[in-house]
């Protein structure tokens, strides 16, 4: 069923990783990206592994969930490799019609690969560890400075938290009316695709009439707690960076610092 | 007509939230029979009940309806949804078409049936819910809030079931709307033999209207018979939070007062004649 | 007298596309023509509330009890006439009078913001620009009052309905009001729920001095307060204490409400009581019957 679902695949926890302030994960997971791109040399690949290794292995989080999140992106992932493997010149090892395999091709691909397992796997990771709501607020405090160029930022991130605590209500209401609409013979299940867009009706209609009732009391209940915009508003939690964020953030600029280093003075190495 | 037997259903299987809500359940309803099933939130009533048409398919137990399991092999489950209709709490916030008359017909439509016996059967269900014929071509959005749960039950009433279930249709009414709901359930049974399945937290509502009463707790039925066989069971009632009707508590305490009054009466007006009788004697 | 709230002679229509599509003004049940002629939703209300007391608002859906209470806090303000509260004239600043009149509505599951139980109650303060060790220090209190203290980091969507509305009740006292007022906060609750929210209601009359309007369809629960009043077609019909306009059982029920169980028993024996407990109703009818003679 529908209420089955969880948002963002939240795992619980409390190692390190976990109670990092989200921001810091954010720009951690940001400088980890950066320096994915920038590694271009086995050795840098396997600096960025390394820290992305410890990092999982930090957190607990189980390598089978990991993977699980990829399954949907093996495509991409499969595709890209193969088109690498086909489409880069140097010389051929292996020839037959109009394709041929290149020993480069092969290297390009294994990398292309890795960094996109990573890239996803690091994504995966700050997911996994931070709550949706954690997440969205630690955004909008990132993006608060944006408001100085009057970016609507309070707004965003006032809709942010409306939308996280109403898609739990919405998913059980659309299981009601889903059920009630079954009562009375509905049927969701079979038919072409032109009969089942035609089947939702009696299941959207009257979700949207709710979810505007919603809002309509909503904004109501939200006046009446003296509600007037951004202006002026405070915060009852203001987040501290502690010295556990300030060291993952230096990790995370030493491994930026060290992969493009390695990858400037690349002549350096064998 | 309805029965169902020993029927276990869990939510979240397999996962940290695994909740037992119905644990070797067994309920029944006959033809012509008004059913009060009552007990807290959480007790397994709502999972009940949508077994009973098969909306959610029971770990173990079986359903029969009219004998024949649901869930065997061949069953026609939308057959299972006409026959024994049942109506959501708040159902008015399923109304979906742009008239009244057009939200009614989705379920005889359902049923495949023709435009004219759709039409009847519209017009037959507006009847039993008070519903002005007036009103088919109105939005249903335009109504007010009573009228618009009526029209949810002559939304299910339409496919005229043989068993009406109602999960607490009075809830969030004032007093008339309360009384008029119950009054037009009554009729629907009256006259169409169906039998009738109310779940509700009233214990007043039930006194009103049910023959029999099944009362749950904690995913299965603890009590289950007339009124009087439920009702003289008082210390198993206050024993899950639940009590007798305000007037048969009443009547109970005359009692210890030493005035020797028949406390086997649940409505106002059994209570009264009670009472009097005492005096007429 | 500590008068607190005072309607002096307030009407108010709804604007005609609104009062089509307003819930509880288009409610009553076969007044199918009234978005053609909209009758106001209050004519000539006059009504004063002293500090710390009671008042249960009774009337049948489209009496003007829901108008009535969103006059409390300027949410509406009146076509003619005046709404004073707390000595202000609720046309004045918003901000001044929301903070005065804490207002919790029948849906709990619209009235919450956030999706933690604190966060939620932090809002209002959040809003006023209230300090954060001061906002935690109340948010913490209103929760205590509430008895929601345990519940704090939960998320809103898996408590009871009962919790939810005790939530919302935080939401709003963590503002310090003087009044507590309640549109059918108990309509969409079990019983249990509804006994939750009634308790919190009383407690926080009694200890804390709040003065409480409520709107309520449930009698037994009308029964509880310091005076009812009796709302019909936008005036107040009748207004007194419970025994006094329970008493009226007639007149109620022509207005489209009853009585409790043991009034309604009471008076169907022909006795001139108005018993609010099922005690009170059982010593009536025995004081009543055992002067006669037995057989």
């Amino acid at each position: 069923m529908l209420k089955d679902i969880t948002l963002g695949q939240y795992f619980p926890g409390t190692t390190l990783i976990h109670r990092l302030d989200p921001r810091a994960k954010m720009v951690l997971l940001f400088a980890f990206i950066t320096a994915l791109l920038m590694a271009n040399h086995p050795l840098t690949y396997g600096f960025v592994l390394l820290y992305l290794t410890v990092t999982v292995s930090v957190s607990r989080i189980k390598l089978s969930s990991l993977f699980r999140g990829l399954r949907p992106m093996l495509f991409i992932i499969v595709f890209t490799a193969v088109l690498n493997i086909f489409y880069t010149p140097g010389e051929p090892l292996v020839t037959f019609w109009v394709f041929k395999i290149t020993a480069e091709g092969i290297e390009r691909a294994a990398f292309m690969a890795l960094r996109l397992i990573m890239l996803i796997s690091a994504t995966f990771l700050l997911t996994y560890t931070t709550s949706p709501l954690a997440l969205s607020d630690a955004l909008a405090r990132l993006l608060s400075p944006l408001g100085k160029i009057r970016v609507p930022v309070h707004e965003f991130a006032m809709m942010m938290t409306i939308a996280m605590r109403f898609i739990p209500t919405i998913i059980e209401e659309t299981d009601k009316i889903m059920n009630a609409q079954k009562a009375r013979g509905a049927d969701f299940e079979t038919g072409n695709l032109f009969r089942r867009a035609k089947a939702l009706i009696p299941l959207l209609v009257p979700l949207f009439v709710s979810a505007f009732r919603r809002a309509d009391e909503l904004a109501v209940a939200m006046e009446c707690r003296c509600y007037h915009g951004g202006k002026g508003r405070t915060r009852m939690n203001q987040p501290h960076m502690a010295a556990r964020d300030v060291w993952a953030l230096t990790t995370s600029v030493a491994l930026f610092a060290g992969v493009t280093v390695l990858g400037r003075l690349g002549w350096f190495l064998p | 007509m309805l029965k169902a037997e020993n029927l276990t259903y869990i939510y979240g299987q397999n996962t940290p939230f695994e909740t037992k809500a119905l644990d070797g359940a067994d309920f029944s309803v006959s033809a012509g029979e008004f059913a009060g099933l009552i007990g807290h939130t959480g007790s397994g009533k709502s999972t009940l009940i949508q077994h009973l048409n098969g909306l959610l398919k029971p770990h173990s137990g079986r359903i029969l309806l009219e004998g024949r399991d649901i869930w065997e092999k061949g069953a026609k489950m939308r057959g299972v949804r006409f026959a024994v209709g049942l109506v959501f709490q708040y159902p008015e916030y399923q109304l979906f078409e742009e008239t009244v008359g057009k939200d009614i017909a989705f379920g005889p439509k359902a049923m495949g049936l023709s435009e004219a016996e759709t039409d009847e059967r519209v017009r037959e269900a507006m009847e039993f819910t008070g519903l002005g014929a007036d009103l088919a071509e109105k939005s249903p959005f335009d109504l007010s809030g009573g009228q618009k749960r009526r029209v949810a039950i002559a939304g299910v009433i339409a496919m005229r079931p043989k068993v009406l279930v109602l999960d607490e249709p009075t809830a969030g009414l004032d007093p008339s709307g309360r009384r008029e709901i119950l009054t037009h359930i009554q009729d629907y049974r009256a006259q169409t033999g169906a039998a009738v399945v109310l779940v509700t937290h009233s214990m007043e509502d039930i006194a009103r209207v049910a023959d029999t009463v099944t009362v749950l707790s904690r995913a299965k039925p603890i009590l289950r018979g007339t009124l009087d066989e439920v009702f003289s069971r008082r210390e198993v009632l206050t024993g899950i939070g639940l009590d007798v009707p305000a007037v048969t508590r009443v009547l109970l305490r005359l009692r210890a007062l030493g005035l020797d009054v028949d406390a086997g009466a649940y409505t106002l007006e059994d209570a009264v004649r009670a009472v009097k009788a005492v005096r007429a004697c | 007298m500590d008068e607190i709230i005072r309607f002096e002679h307030v009407s108010y229509s709804y604007p005609t596309e609104v009062a089509a599509a307003d819930k509880d003004g288009a409610a009553s049940g076969s007044s199918e023509d009234r978005s053609v002629t909209p009758a106001p939703a209050l004519n000539g209300v006059s009504l004063a509330v002293r500090r710390g007391e009671t008042v249960a608002l009774l009337g049948h859906n489209g009496s003007g009890k829901s108008t009535l209470v969103k006059m409390l806090n300027g949410m509406l303000t009146p076509d003619t006439g005046t709404v004073t509260v707390c000595g202000m004239d609720t046309g004045g600043d918003p901000l001044k009078i929301r903070q005065q009149v804490g207002l919790v509505f029948q849906n709990p599951d619209n009235q919450i913001v956030a999706t933690v139980v604190d966060e939620d109650v932090a809002f209002a303060l959040e809003n006023l620009g209230v300090p954060p060790a001061e906002i935690r220090e109340r948010v913490d209190a209103a929760l205590r009052d509430v008895g929601m203290s345990e519940y704090k980091s939960h998320a809103p969507h898996r408590l009871s309905g009962g919790q939810k509305q005790r939530v919302a009740i935080a939401g709003v006292l963590a503002m310090n009001p003087t009044v507590l007022a309640l549109d059918e906060p108990t309509a969409m609750l079990d019983p249990k729920g509804r006994v939750e929210v009634m308790e919190t209601v009383r407690r926080l009359n009694a200890e804390k001095g709040v003065t409480v309007v409520m709107v309520t369809h449930h009698m037994n629960e009308a029964a509880l307060f310091d005076r009812v009043v009796v709302m019909d077609k936008g005036a107040v019909a009748l207004d007194g204490s419970p025994r006094e306009v329970f008493r009226r059982a007639e007149e109620l029920q022509a207005l489209g409400l009853t009585v409790p169980q043991t009034v309604a028993l009471a008076q169907a024996l022909g006795l001139d009581a108005a018993p609010l407990t099922e005690e009170e109703c059982a010593d009536a009818i025995y004081h009543a019957y055992k002067g006669e003679p037995h057989c």
